[in-house]
């Protein structure tokens, strides 16, 4: 083994050793947990020519971190560092996402796991924790360092806490919002540097299995790029008696067809990630690759073949998937390597999409403006609710006074409404709200608002390119065309098993909008502004006091009289009698 | 920070002398880097997630593992300072302190804009060479370093390095006061200088440096003559007590560890066997647990509105009734009490 390789012989020295202690774990089932890790990839080809790829890393692992008395210290599938960290901060559930671009909802259709633009960090905290507050600041920090983020901007000035959002996608059946924290900073860039500690999560890292197509100059040569950890306590079995924790690395990305594309309606593994699969992880149970063939043949062709079909319910709609194992050596045919082709064939109509939502600005000048957001249902004949959220920070002083909801030209009272009034510099709004959205239909919500002037020191280094404001999250159950599969089964693939269904007719789906982007009233922070108004100032102290001086006269004045008597002067006065002194 | 695309080059100078400092042996936990822009997901990069450092786009400094600790608004005076001395918040995580000691030794490389006795951050703020040295002081007073080498590639550099009074410091510089620091060359496909002339043959020097070399830091104060880089480059060695010539380049760009390397194959055995489904423990009833509905409409719509605790009136409610009172009290005295009440 040469020193070339040598990573790669110190990565299967260590694989060997996992394997030789899982035999001899056998021997003590009492003391050791069981963990399995699945992968899979989705790719779903979209009607714009665009190619939409999905990544689905799970871990489970049968333990429970939080038992009092039982500290957990060996780890192998399971990434020690996140572990760690559920432990100390006794952390029920916990999902963050770093995304670049903004998920087109009209031209790509439903993501599998949606995110917002930048980082999005929501935790829900066990019910022992006593300081929430002070463990979100001590988490947000070490989670910075793990994924060279700068996820320490996080604080009390940009955390909300939902009090009907974001409820725990995990197992559990108290859910008190006192310990859900919700934070998004939409600013935050997303590149190599967060990739890499992504990787160094996964249990064959990027050496084996789906993770090799993992390459940062074709991922971030993307319209839409977005990786997310999600950890979340899952049922171990069906009859679900016992918890274990699950640990799902999801990562999307939308390649689009000019850039990355070069114009070419014609797709391969080798020109998205520009390799091509060769083994499946050995630490895997199960590595498949899933194409979504539901507008085969018209809309495109696939090669290779593959035998292996399955259906799923996902979205809402039912779509078959031309599925390839890795875990069979036949996939790989003659060359040893899988490289799928898609080769486009026609033009296609794609479905709308039942739920769309937007925000924009508008107004002008930099006092005052307004938000709208617009949300669109899109179903011809049915109504549903839907849960808006708008954290908004304190520099944009809403007037919620003025907050309208309008449907179809029509006034429309949401059923519920929770607001919290921001605190300069300590707290941001939060306002949300259970709209019934008619069908068929655009509903808008209107809120104007005031800038706030900040004080010097709060400024970034680049005022002018203006402060953002979080997406706006709208959660709703959407009626769903086919039933969905409330069963929990171990053999479902991972993108169709990542919401719990409770109920047949319709699926939970969440839409983020737009950030925005506004100006606040900046001072000119540049040197020739600074030195005229310092000049001014002592020109007109200086030159004033000595006008002043040199021109002031002093008269006696009368003391003026105090009120009752001024009243009673009036009244003399009209008597015609001598006025009092 | 998307203004600032001009400042390519700094990215690229600090990401080449991070991979040199890699690929010499010391792992990305030993290493701070703290980048004020990101150049390589910019959008105007025309390729994305790399960064290179020579017009041929043969090298990407960026490369697939780098491991950033300071990005974006994080880099800022107060921040550098905290990570030299050690002054960080206790919550700072691991890679983002400086964790050395009295047998370390710390090399440390700026650029960016600079000027007579300063070092510009972000466009809008200033590092003198004051408050550098002090902090060094600081760093020696508290044993965080054995010997540092302190190199800075600016406009007039060589203005920081005056004011050193700590020992075991050696200094290099890439121009002296009153001179520039220029720039390599330019790259049209990118539309910016690429990298600046000092690092660019710095990095050149440090591609032919090994882990087992020996060449010592005469051979860097060598690097980049006038007739090369037009400025001149500077060094200070007065405050180090050994002799440069006897100081290894590796001593501080490198470092070297004990690996054992096998000639063993290893096979790696079959996957993992399928689930085995766990027996319930027959004696307690327990329950199933279930999924929490994510959207419980009717749950959402009866919630009861929080106890609203009663507050006393706020202090400005008091303060103005005191007010009102005090006023109407001192006007009319305290006689006028009985005709009103």
């Amino acid at each position: 083994c040469e020193i070339k390789q040598l990573s790669d012989c110190l990565i299967r020295l260590l694989l060997d050793r996992r394997d030789g202690t899982r035999t001899s774990e056998a021997l003590t089932p009492a003391a050791a947990a069981r963990d399995e890790f699945q992968e899979e990839l989705v790719i779903r080809p979209l009607h714009s020519g665009d190619i939409y790829a999905s990544f689905q890393f799970r871990t489970l692992w049968d333990t429970d971190f939080l038992q009092e008395g039982q500290k957990v210290s060996h780890y192998r599938l399971f990434p020690k560092s996140l572990g760690q960290v559920l432990s100390k901060f006794s952390v029920r559930e916990l999902h963050i996402s770093f995304t670049q671009g903004f998920w087109r909802t009209m031209q790509w259709g439903q993501p599998f796991i949606p995110s917002p633009p930048g980082a999005e960090l929501w935790v829900w905290f066990h019910d022992t924790v006593s300081d929430v507050d002070g463990n979100w600041k001590e988490l947000t920090n070490v989670l910075s360092g793990i994924f060279c983020a700068s996820l320490n901007f996080i604080d009390l000035t940009n955390t909300v806490q939902p009090s009907a959002s974001f409820k725990p996608l995990g197992l559990g059946n108290a859910t008190d919002h006192r310990f859900l924290r919700y934070a998004t900073l939409p600013r935050e860039i997303v590149c190599t540097e967060n990739l890499t500690p992504w990787k160094k999560l996964l249990p064959c890292g990027s050496k084996a299995g789906l993770a090799v197509l993992l390459k940062s100059e074709k991922l971030f040569h993307s319209s839409f790029h977005s990786q997310a950890v999600h950890i979340r306590p899952v049922c171990q079995d069906e009859q679900c008696t016992s918890k274990a924790w699950e640990l799902r690395q999801t990562l999307n990305v939308v390649f689009d067809l000019y850039t990355a594309g070069q114009g070419k309606k014609e797709w391969s593994l080798f020109k998205m990630f520009s390799r091509t699969l060769t083994e499946a992880c050995p630490l895997a149970t199960s590595s498949k690759v899933y194409v979504d063939i539901t507008d085969n043949p018209e809309l495109f062709e696939l090669s290779p073949a593959t035998p292996l079909l399955s259906q799923a319910v996902v979205l809402g709609d039912r779509r078959t998937y031309s599925v390839y194992d890795l875990s069979r050596a036949e996939t790989f045919g003659q060359l040893r390597s899988l490289n799928l082709l898609l080769r486009w064939k026609g033009d296609g109509e794609m479905l709308r999409p039942l739920l769309h939502a937007e925000r924009y600005v508008a107004g002008f000048g930099l006092q005052t403006g307004e938000i709208h957001t617009v949300i669109y249902n899109n179903h011809p004949y049915r109504a549903f609710p839907v849960l808006l959220m708008d954290s908004v920070p304190w520099y944009l002083q809403l007037y919620i006074h003025t907050l309208t909801v309008t449907s179809k030209s029509r006034d429309n009272k949401p059923s519920y409404i929770h607001y919290q009034p921001a605190k300069d510099r300590h707290r941001p709004h939060l306002l949300e709200m259970l709209i019934q959205l008619p069908p068929h239909s655009m509903t808008e919500v209107t809120v104007q608002f005031e800038r706030a002037l900040l004080k010097w020191t709060e400024y970034t280094p680049d005022p002018n390119h203006g402060f953002y404001v979080g997406s706006s999250v709208v959660s709703a159950l959407v009626p769903s065309m086919v039933a969905m599969n409330t069963n929990f089964t171990q053999d479902q693939p991972l993108f169709s098993s990542f919401v719990p269904v409770k109920e047949e007719s319709s699926y939970f789906v969440r839409v983020y909008t737009e950030p925005l982007l506004v100006n606040l009233p900046t001072p000119d922070f540049s040197m020739p502004y600074n030195v005229i108004c310092l000049t001014c100032t002592v020109v007109a102290v200086g030159y004033g006091s000595f006008y002043n001086l040199l021109t002031r006269t002093f008269q006696v004045d009368e003391p003026s009289l105090p009120l009752a008597k001024r009243l009673a002067n009036l009244i003399r006065r009209i008597r015609g009698v001598p006025l009092l002194t | 920070f998307l203004e600032f695309w001009f400042n390519y080059r700094h990215v690229a100078n600090t990401l080449s002398v991070y991979r040199s400092v890699k690929r010499l042996g010391i792992p990305d936990s030993h290493i701070v880097l703290m980048l004020a822009d990101d150049m390589a997901c910019n959008y105007r990069n025309p390729k994305p997630a790399t960064v290179f450092s020579h017009k041929n786009m043969e090298l990407n400094v960026y490369g697939d593992d780098v491991e950033v600790d300071y990005r974006g608004y994080e880099v800022t005076v107060e921040n550098f300072l905290r990570v030299l001395t050690g002054r960080l918040p206790p919550s700072t995580p691991r890679s983002k302190r400086l964790l050395s000691d009295d047998r370390s030794n710390i090399l440390i490389y700026l650029t960016g804009h600079g000027g007579n006795g300063f070092l510009k951050f972000q466009d809008s703020e200033e590092i003198s060479n004051m408050e550098l040295a002090d902090a060094f002081e600081q760093m020696w007073q508290k044993r965080r370093y054995n010997e540092l080498l302190f190199i800075i590639d600016t406009c007039q550099g060589a203005s920081m390095y005056e004011r050193f009074y700590s020992p075991n410091l050696m200094a290099l510089a890439s121009s002296q006061v009153g001179e520039d620091s220029l720039s390599h060359q330019p790259d049209l496909a990118i539309g910016v200088h690429l990298m600046d002339k000092y690092t660019f043959y710095l990095l050149e020097f440090l591609e032919e440096v090994h882990p087992a070399s020996q060449a010592n830091m005469n051979d860097l104060f060598k690097v980049c003559p006038q007739s090369q880089c037009v400025s001149t480059p500077g060094h200070r060695t007065d405050l180090f007590q050994r002799n440069p010539g006897s100081v290894l380049i590796t001593d501080f760009f490198g470092s070297v560890r004990k690996v054992e390397i096998t000639k063993d194959t290893i096979n790696l055995t079959s996957s993992l066997k399928p689930l085995i489904q766990r027996s319930g423990s027959g004696d307690m009833q327990i329950e199933s647990l279930t999924y929490v509905d994510q959207l419980p409409v009717a749950e959402i719509i009866h919630q009861k509105p929080k106890q609203k605790d009663w507050h006393p009136p706020d202090g400005f409610i008091l303060g103005l009734w005191t007010l009102i009172l005090l006023v109407f009290f001192q006007t009319y005295g305290i006689k006028h009490l009985k005709h009103i009440f």
